[in-house]
């Protein structure tokens, strides 16, 4: 008995080592936490964040925020018929708590997404229907021929409907219902990482999925991953100095070079996927803060005059600190439409601008009022107050209004601004997503975040036409064109493409990714 | 007796009403919920929805009285944020405040009255020189800025205390409690000297210059002449008539604790009611800043009641005017 019992000991120790050695916990921070775990009721950066990690999704941006099958295996348009897309199901998945995924799985998450109390339904108003050709075929028909419906999916998480209906949760979080629903706090999905435990806004507790499909496709070292959201920026760095968090995925701008010299950390950075700018009322008849009696924004020479005053290479180094990267275009680098030429940075010239204000019959200046955030981008009310007075320069006083950012966008959203300060991230990586909310007539469903009042009838069509038209060169022209429209036309003023730094150990090898969106299976450790 | 009680109530219910108005008032500049609900791709016709939904196209007047009705009850509805009814996030949440504010209002009075008798006694040492011109320090610094300098020295550079958080915590069904595991205990060390400092330089100075006064007059004097022992003089006769203003105040000031608990929670992420309070404010989720707002005006109400009832009981003298009429 004896030697058998050694053996058994020495067998199970030798289990254990092995463990040891592969056991790898991840303790990971940022400021906000997701705010739900149910996956289609918010459309929020740190809800996708947490999401990404459980549930999969049909097609995700990886770390170099390229396109990747995940739960699709392929997709393509269907033949002779230009208004409906096939997927391809990933086969032999199945969901945390052992359900086989199928065809009407993925059928019924997209319909649930796409119901009245989903926060996720912009992205999918195209759609007009989503049926199961067989276990592992889907098929969407659109209204209209879509040719970008593949890149709305990449935050769109497959569910296990046999899971839903067990739990009574066919439908999104209804918040007029007034109370919780089972998806709340639980989930199920077939994600590289299960839920352990989960406190709302204090700590996740995620342990590896030894069963997901792609176990041997991405590197998954990590075995345990410890999310404690942490609001206060200097506990944030804190907390990773005093090594009771590896990772730190939002750095703040004042931090970036002292953890950049302390000893045993790192930063990645990154461009992120977000341009910052200015936007002008051109299209009233008078300002409503101006201390004239039409509209100067109305003129275009006016508007070249604040382009050539407002210094984007100043402002990266005065106000960045070097972390962020001047614009040109008001389109970040990686998405499609995307010019290197457009996006060249002005060079400032006061003088000339002056000669501009001259020439428009404002030498003597005007005041007007800028509207900025001031707790949404980096750094957003500093670089307003730069604009301030490199606007001083060429005789426009400018009054700055900076206010926390649901206060900010709810008066933006009313229209009762002059001038502002806005930000916008493209997440179907497209031009036509950019010229639909802020190029297109403000009317219907699209322009809805054009405030400038613009309205041009052929970056419309342009507008509708790329949104439609299946044939990649034909549509590429047609995003250059218009964007040659609005680039001469300066409705907005670029300042930069905000960047992103990511902080973590020294012996983690991962690298930034531009939607802010971390994939743990990707993350490997230096040994 | 009945008659003040009845009158303080009502009176008590008035301060609640007005607070619920003013807060309610306030909740019209913090900016639009819906707008932080849906994402950027939501059409007009959707926000209108949803604000139909909550109510939100309501008169103010309907909304206030559907709100007064509903808290009456201790229904404060949905948090905006979470999707999870208010009134388990503030159970949820409470017992962490609760333990924090208690232990910091300890450490605040045992070291309040100890040092407070200190520099009282020895009044031109160099050690109560120090410590009064130290605690000028704890009464003018904010207290983000002592949690940060502590995090700083405790955490980062000595590495000796956590920086965040609660540590590890047991439930006990009905309390979640850290007071129960070394890293709860150790992680309440931090944010509980930070709450607490502001405190402790007030009750210090309180029962220093309360001491001073009554060191000074004649029963004491004649308390050293009848040959009493220091010890008995000092802690015995002159501590005990200087504690009737000092626990009037440590009364008063547990309110505040609890209040300008908002600061010290989000500095150290210490999931509390203030915490919760400060995420709300952000995310405009008016059910949870209404609640908490309330509540904050329960507990300053009740305690003001409480500290009425105790003079009642005490002071004979507002016995016999309400027994005269």
């Amino acid at each position: 008995m004896l030697p058998n019992k050694t053996l058994l000991a020495t067998a199970v120790l030798g289990a254990m080592l092995a463990t040891a050695a592969n056991a790898e916990t991840l303790r990971w921070t940022r400021s906000a936490d997701s705010l739900t775990m149910d996956p289609h009721s918010q459309n929020e950066g740190p809800t996708h964040s947490v999401n990404h990690q459980i549930f999969d999704t049909l097609i995700y941006q990886d770390m170099d925020v390229e396109y990747q099958p995940g739960l699709a295996t392929e997709w393509h348009v269907k033949e002779d018929e230009p208004t409906v897309w096939v997927f391809k199901i990933r086969e032999g998945v199945t969901f945390h708590e052992g359900q086989s995924l199928t065809a009407e799985d993925v059928v019924f998450s997209i319909n649930r997404a796409r119901h009245e109390h989903s926060d996720m339904r912009g992205l999918l108003t195209s759609i007009s229907e989503v049926r199961a050709v067989d276990d592992y075929t889907v098929e969407i028909e659109t209204s209209e021929p879509n040719p970008l419906l593949p890149n709305n999916f990449t935050n769109l998480f497959i569910m296990s409907r046999e899971w839903a209906e067990e739990h009574g949760v066919e439908e999104p979080q209804n918040y007029a219902a007034g109370e919780e629903t089972y998806a709340v706090r639980n989930a199920n999905g077939t994600g590289p990482f299960r839920v352990e435990s989960r406190e709302p806004d204090v700590r996740t507790v995620f342990v590896r999925n030894d069963d997901y499909w792609g176990i041997d496709h991405y590197p998954m070292e990590i075995t345990r991953l410890v999310f404690t959201p942490i609001e206060s920026a200097s506990t944030r760095v804190a907390a990773l100095l005093s090594g009771e968090v590896d990772f730190l995925q939002e750095t703040p701008v004042q931090d970036i070079e002292r953890l950049a010299n302390a000893e045993g950390i790192k930063n990645e950075q990154g461009a992120e996927n977000r341009t910052i700018f200015l936007g002008m009322d051109m299209g009233s008849a008078e300002l409503r803060t101006a201390d004239t009696d039409d509209n100067p924004f109305a003129d275009r020479r006016v508007r070249e005059a604040i382009n050539l005053a407002v210094d984007a290479n100043t402002i990266q180094r005065a106000v960045m600190r070097g972390n962020s990267q001047p614009a040109g275009m008001i389109a970040p680098p990686f998405v499609n439409g995307y010019s290197e030429e457009m996006d060249e940075v002005l060079e400032a010239d006061a003088d000339r601008a002056k000669q501009l204000m001259e020439e428009a019959g404002y030498g003597d200046g005007f005041r007007v009022t800028l509207n900025c955030p001031n707790d949404r981008y980096v750094n957003d009310e500093q670089i307003c107050q730069a604009v301030v007075s490199m606007l001083a320069r060429i005789g426009i006083t400018v009054d700055l209004v900076a206010q926390t950012r649901s206060v900010h966008f709810a008066e933006l959203a009313r229209e009762e601004y002059d001038f502002y300060l806005l930000g916008w991230g493209v997440p179907t990586m497209d031009s036509e997503y950019i010229f639909n909310y802020l190029y297109h007539t403000k009317e219907g469903d699209r322009g809805s975040w054009n405030f400038t009042g613009y309205s041009d009838e052929r970056v419309d069509e342009l507008t509708v036409a790329m949104g439609q038209e299946i044939d990649e060169d034909t549509r590429n022209e047609m995003i250059a064109e218009a964007w040659d429209i609005v680039h001469d036309e300066i409705l907005y003023i670029p300042i930069h493409h905000q960047m992103l730094t990511w902080s973590m150990r020294d012996d983690i090898d991962f690298q930034v990714q531009s939607e802010n969106t971390p994939h743990f299976k990707y993350l490997q450790f230096n040994q | 007796m009945l008659a003040f009680l009845i009158q303080r109530v009502l009176q008590a219910i008035f301060v609640m009403f007005v607070v619920a108005l003013i807060s309610f008032s306030l909740f019209h500049y913090v900016g639009d919920p819906v707008l932080n609900m849906l994402g950027q791709e939501a059409t007009e016709a959707d926000r209108a929805a949803l604000r139909a939904q909550l109510g939100l196209d309501q008169p103010v007047v309907v909304q206030f009285w559907n709100f007064v009705v509903n808290a009456a009850q201790f229904e404060f509805g949905i948090s905006y944020r979470s999707a999870r009814p208010v009134t388990d996030l503030i159970l949820e949440r409470l017992p962490a405040t609760l333990e924090l504010a208690t232990i910091s209002a300890i450490f605040a009075v045992v070291m309040g009255i100890l040092l407070g008798i200190y520099t009282a006694l020895r009044r031109r040492s160099w050690l109560a020189h120090f410590i009064m011109t130290a605690s000028l320090i704890g009464v003018s610094l904010p207290t983000f800025l002592i949690g940060v300098l502590l995090i700083y020295v405790f955490a980062v550079e000595l590495g000796v205390l956590p920086a965040f958080g609660r540590g590890e915590t047991v439930d006990l069904g009905w309390w979640d409690t850290g007071l129960l595991t070394t890293s709860g205990l150790r992680s309440l060390i931090l944010p509980a000297i930070t709450l607490g400092l502001f405190q402790l330089t007030l009750i210090m100075r309180l029962v220093r210059a309360e001491m001073l006064e009554v060191l000074s007059t004649d029963y004491i004097k004649f308390a050293r002449a009848r040959g009493l022992s220091k010890r008995v003089v000092n802690l015995r006769h002159a501590l005990k008539n200087t504690m009737i203003p000092v626990i009037t105040i440590i009364g008063l000031q547990l309110g505040t604790i609890i209040a300008f608990a908002i600061i010290t929670e989000t500095v150290f992420q210490w999931p509390g009611v203030g915490a919760l309070f400060i995420t709300a404010v952000r995310f405009v989720d008016v059910p949870v800043m209404a609640a908490y707002l309330m509540m904050i005006a329960l507990v300053f109400v009740v305690i003001n009641l409480v500290v009425d009832l105790l003079y009642y009981a005490v002071d004979p003298r507002l016995r016999a005017q309400g027994g005269g009429k």
